[in-house]
């Protein structure tokens, strides 16, 4: 295994004949990463084989999710959605084409919108990530959006909700008081397939003037 | 339903706390102990003869549990309907698996592994030699007399001929081909008409065209479209205690049972679904998805939970698509335009499995809505190599309204004859007549319909006179259209059944048996009996979406049934508890059953009262009807098994909806658009919209804006850009992800659009509403294609989709340059 990787976000993996396998599993024993299974990018020979590859990236490292530092493993080619999903048990962030074509897993990064479906895990290490279960305050009070959406019964099957709620967020932090338009290009790499995006519009509309409520205090 | 407090009121549906928070589970957030994860092989080819496959690399790689074959998987079985009448099995119905694909896309085989990494890796190692058989992707082409067929057996389903008086055959594959001189005019354009499978006719066609002072002969094509699903069948399945677990998306949790226990030959009662929500379906999963077998016999082979993502590509093969349709129309306009003569010939495009009915069942929505003096209605539906034709949102009265609504503007053009006034001047009226006659001589007819109301009040609402008035004048490169188009579905079934239990807590606990798609009627439809009951909608716990929880029969929620069907059967719930609660309290109270009233939350009468809290603990005591240990004779045996789980709790209400219905239930809406054209660039944008519907009492308002307005902008989406073309020299889609069929972004519809009710009700229904979610979207379609001939004129296009090169095309040139009837090649 290349031990020559340096990063102070990357737990060195281990060498000397103690397997990888068993390396994350003390270390889930200790409490100390994610203990959820690697669902997807389970440690079979198959890949454990791939990752052993001269050049491979270190797998364990530190993710800022929501507030929360977060310990997880990640295979070189995983995606943040997948994490998200399959290792930190955030299934609030839905992936409906897994190619940039709908924004239904859009999350912060570092306060910006980005299809989550799209982005390595491996290049947000030092970045503060963000979903839709983060948005609500530790008390259970709700976001301005959320509750805009709540009065409004915004959107239907909800698939893309989770996805529209965060571009929604994202784009106020930077445009505060968006017209109608102005709010509909902000949210414009969303799909609905239920489309009912007017209802949606009017739902994320009065989240943005709740947010300005808020704000005044 | 007068002075109402919950029905025709906003509230917040009890899913949406859940849904903003992220905490919604729909099927691939649900996680299980020792999961694996399912990989589908799917087939490069359009038709072909699986030779042999080799296994053994793949069987050799470590972490691979189970590989699954289409030998594997049961037989098709019959099924037996409520009436007790059985429907035998189709041996060529879609499988999940098949040794024989008949489309490019479809599913082969599949493997589970640990993983979806050494899942994909074994798909790749596993050797499938295919031995390519003929194809076809054009209808059009497979009628032809030379023309290739789709199965070996033929190009269209049919039944032998049997014996008069005795029953009809089983469904077979049968050849049929058109002679060469049916397709004399195919070179200019014009659909050919050879022999019809579906023939009907009313009136005198040919002294209707006789007597018109106009006749018009128009070919349109209708473009196929996929229903994107936003969520895939993704299916999720486990075994525990020869239990099947099934966490999958649907648009009925009851009903979708049946269909998981029909696949896998399973009693229903070792089948639990899981499905608390669902990311759309749009027809496409009207019963489930017969691929959810695959993880279910997966997991029975490896002893394990199995999880099948379905990929967005595999979606876009496996998920369905609404058939296009070729249609050629003969219209008669008296002077007045008065419609006196239609003879209408559709063509429709299937897979090579079920006929999906979009071409025979389109033109009596045209009957309906135009009420021609005289009709002919002829279809025909071929099957193609292509995939899984799937009802898709107001299927086949979409596809015939949009063939026939630009020849009506056509029309109204030539006549000189104002747009809403030719359609107010044609629209149904109260019982309207639809259809051909049935073997007695009679016609059906609707329940009611209020489309003229829905014109006037829609003329208003959208100003169309000013609108009208600078329509088609040009400023710089831009000119404006306005449109106008009807439409209509069905919009309502009957014969459900209603359950809830009140209990000494003084709750109203009420099982919901629909799906939910989001249209909210999974929770809309039981304020009707929490109404009824006068409990305060937050003393009401529902449950839906998880089949162990003792749900009653319930329609499926596609044809836009439900808040007809199922506000119908609370009401009768309701209305069972009432009398049961009124004689609860005259046998504690005195008195007669009758001096009772149901109020407040209260029993009483004569000045004597108790509340429902008390009635249900008394209702426990007496036992028998009132706790539901003695049920309705007539209730379905699903809904009698779940009463019988809930016996014994509480009063219970109970009932199966026998209230009488004059007529067939269908919705309306008319639909105004304007549009701005760029005649240099042949861009064009939806200035504005207006829907209004009619579809009786409104029970939730929020969600009703959200159907009739989403579902004019799915109609959009057959204008604007949406469609899927096929490759006839390989047979492959041409769209295999979505931005290849594009459906509308929230930039392509205009920023706000209106939406309102007539909200006048329904005479033939207890609570007067009926559905919604179909008949918005033709209107959504036609106004836009309406208002772009407004603006251009009517030698623009000849088939659906129109997009910017269509328009620019036909402008240069002075007249349409796109064949209509390779739409969908």
């Amino acid at each position: 295994m290349d031990m020559s990787h340096d990063d102070a976000q990357t737990t060195r993996v281990t060498p000397n004949g103690v397997s990888r396998r068993n390396f994350i599993k003390g270390v889930v024993a200790g409490g100390v990463a994610v203990s959820s299974a690697a669902y997807l990018f389970r440690s079979s020979p198959l890949v454990s084989g791939q990752a052993a590859r001269a050049g491979s990236v270190e797998r364990l490292l530190t993710l800022t999710v929501n507030g929360q530092s977060r310990r997880v493993d990640v295979a070189p080619q995983e995606t943040l959605a997948m994490t998200l999903r399959y290792k930190l048990g955030l299934t609030g962030t839905k992936l409906g084409c897994d190619r940039a074509e709908c924004g239904a897993c859009t999350v912060l990064v570092d306060d910006v919108p980005r299809y989550s479906c799209s982005v390595l895990t491996h290049s947000v290490r030092s970045k503060t990530i963000q979903t839709i279960e983060g948005l609500a305050a530790a008390d259970g009070t709700l976001h301005p959006v959320q509750r805009g959406v709540l009065e409004e019964q915004g959107f239907q099957c909800a698939f893309c909700m989770s996805g529209f709620i965060m571009a929604t967020v994202g784009y106020l932090k930077k445009h505060p008081n968006p017209t109608r338009e102005e709010l509909a290009h902000g949210v414009s790499g969303n799909l609905c397939r239920c489309q009912d995006y007017d209802k949606i519009l009017t739902a994320l509309e009065r989240g943005a003037a709740i947010s300005r409520e808020v704000a005044r205090g | 339903m007068a002075d109402t407090k919950l029905v025709g009121q906003n509230y917040q549906t009890p899913d949406l706390l859940a849904k903003v928070t992220g905490k919604s589970k729909y099927a691939e957030d649900f996680r299980a102990e020792g999961m694996l994860f399912a990989k589908l092989l799917l087939s490069p080819v359009p038709h072909a003869r699986v030779r042999s496959v080799d296994t053994s690399a793949a069987e050799a790689m470590p972490g691979v549990r189970a590989i699954l074959r289409a030998s594997e998987l049961p037989e098709p079985a019959d099924s037996v309907t409520d009436l007790g009448e059985t429907i035998r099995a189709n041996p060529k119905a879609e499988r999940a698996l098949t040794d024989e694909p008949v489309y490019a896309g479809e599913a082969v085989l599949a493997v589970a592994a640990v993983d979806e990494e050494t899942a994909a890796a074994a798909i790749e190692a596993i050797q499938v030699e295919f031995e390519p058989l003929p194809f076809v992707v054009d209808p059009i082409v497979s009628l032809r007399p030379d023309g290739p067929n789709a199965r070996e057996e033929g190009n269209v389903w049919g039944r032998p001929q049997t014996a008069p008086g005795t029953p009809p055959g089983p469904l077979e594959v049968q050849t049929l081909k058109w002679t060469e001189a049916d397709f004399a005019e195919y070179d200019q354009g014009k659909m050919p008409m050879g022999k019809p499978q579906v023939e009907w006719e009313y009136g005198d066609v040919e002294a209707g065209f006789k007597s018109a002072v106009l006749v018009l002969d128009e070919t349109f094509s209708v473009a196929n479209n996929q229903h994107h699903v936003l969520e895939p069948r993704t299916a999720l399945a486990y075994w525990q205690n020869g239990k099947l677990f099934m966490h999958s998306g649907t648009q009925s949790a009851v009903q979708t049972v049946a269909s998981i226990s029909r696949w896998l030959r399973l009693d229903p009662k070792d089948v639990v679904l899981i499905t608390e929500y669902t990311g759309g379906g749009f027809g496409s999963r009207a019963t489930g998805s017969v691929q959810c077998m695959i993880p279910a016999l997966l997991s029975k082979k490896a002893g394990a939970p199995v999880m099948m993502r379905i990929t967005r590509e595999e979606e876009q093969y496996i998920g369905g698509i609404r058939p296009a349709v070729h249609g050629r129309v003969k219209a008669g306009f008296a002077k007045d335009g008065r419609l006196l003569a239609v003879d209408m010939y559709t063509i429709g495009e299937n897979s090579a499995y079920e006929a999906q009915g979009d071409a025979a069942s389109g033109s009596r929505f045209v009957s309906l809505l135009y009420q021609p003096e005289a009709m002919r209605s002829r279809a025909i539906t071929v099957l193609t190599n292509t995939p899984p034709r799937r009802a898709q949102s107001q299927p086949g009265g979409l596809q015939a309204i949009m063939i026939f609504e630009p020849v009506l503007a056509k029309a109204a053009r030539k006549l000189n004859i104002d747009q809403v006034v030719i359609r107010r001047l044609n629209a149904p009226e109260g019982k309207a007549k639809l259809g051909p006659a049935n073997r007695e001589g009679q016609r059906g007819y609707a329940t009611s319909s209020f489309i003229k109301q829905a014109l006037d009040r829609g003329k208003e609402v959208f100003g169309w006179d000013e609108r009208k008035a600078r329509s088609g004048q040009r400023v710089g490169s831009k000119v404006r259209g306005v449109g106008v188009a009807v439409s209509s579905f069905v919009a309502g079934s009957v014969g459900f059944d209603g359950l809830f239990v009140i209990k000494p807590d003084g709750k109203m606990y009420i099982q919901s048996g629909v799906g939910n798609l989001g249209t909210e009627s999974v929770f809309d439809v039981h304020r009707v009996a929490a109404e009824m009951m006068s409990v305060p909608w937050e003393n009401v716990v529902l449950a839906w979406g998880d089949t162990s929880q003792n749900l009653p029969w319930t329609c499926v929620s596609g044809g836009s049934q439900t808040t007809h069907a199922m506000s119908r059967a609370a009401h009768a719930a309701a209305s069972d508890a009432i009398a049961k609660a009124k004689e609860v309290a005259a046998r504690t109270l005195g008195g007669s059953p009758a001096s009772y009233q149901v109020a407040g939350g209260r029993v009483s009468g004569g000045g004597r009262s108790m509340t429902l809290a008390e009635v249900a603990r008394k209702a426990v005591e007496l036992g028998g009807k009132f706790d539901g240990h003695e049920l309705p004779e007539n209730i379905n045996k699903v809904t009698a098994t779940s009463a019988t789980a809930l016996a014994g709790q509480g009063l219970m209400g109970v009932a199966r909806d026998t209230y009488p219905r004059d007529g067939t239930s269908f919705s309306f809406v008319a639909g105004f658009a304007e549009v701005e054209v760029d005649v240099e660039t042949g861009a064009y944008r939806v200035v504005d919209y207006t829907a209004i519907g009619d579809s009786g009492t409104i029970i939730h308002p929020r969600a009703y804006h959200g159907q009739l307005m989403g579902r004019s902008v799915l109609g959009m989406g057959h204008a604007l850009a949406q469609k899927t073309v096929y490759d006839q020299h390989y047979g492959l889609a041409l769209a295999t992800r979505m931005y290849q069929s594009r459906p509308p972004t929230i930039l392509d519809i205009p920023r706000n659009m209106k939406g309102e009710a007539l909200n006048i009700p329904d005479p033939e229904t207890p609570v007067g509403a009926r559905g919604i979610g179909e008949p918005p979207v033709a209107a959504g379609a036609c106004a836009i294609l309406n208002a772009l001939s407004d603006a251009l004129g009517d030698d623009v296009y000849r088939r659906a989709p129109v997009t910017l090169d269509t328009i620019l095309m036909a402008l240069e040139h002075g007249r349409p340059m796109q064949e209509p009837l390779t739409a969908n090649i």
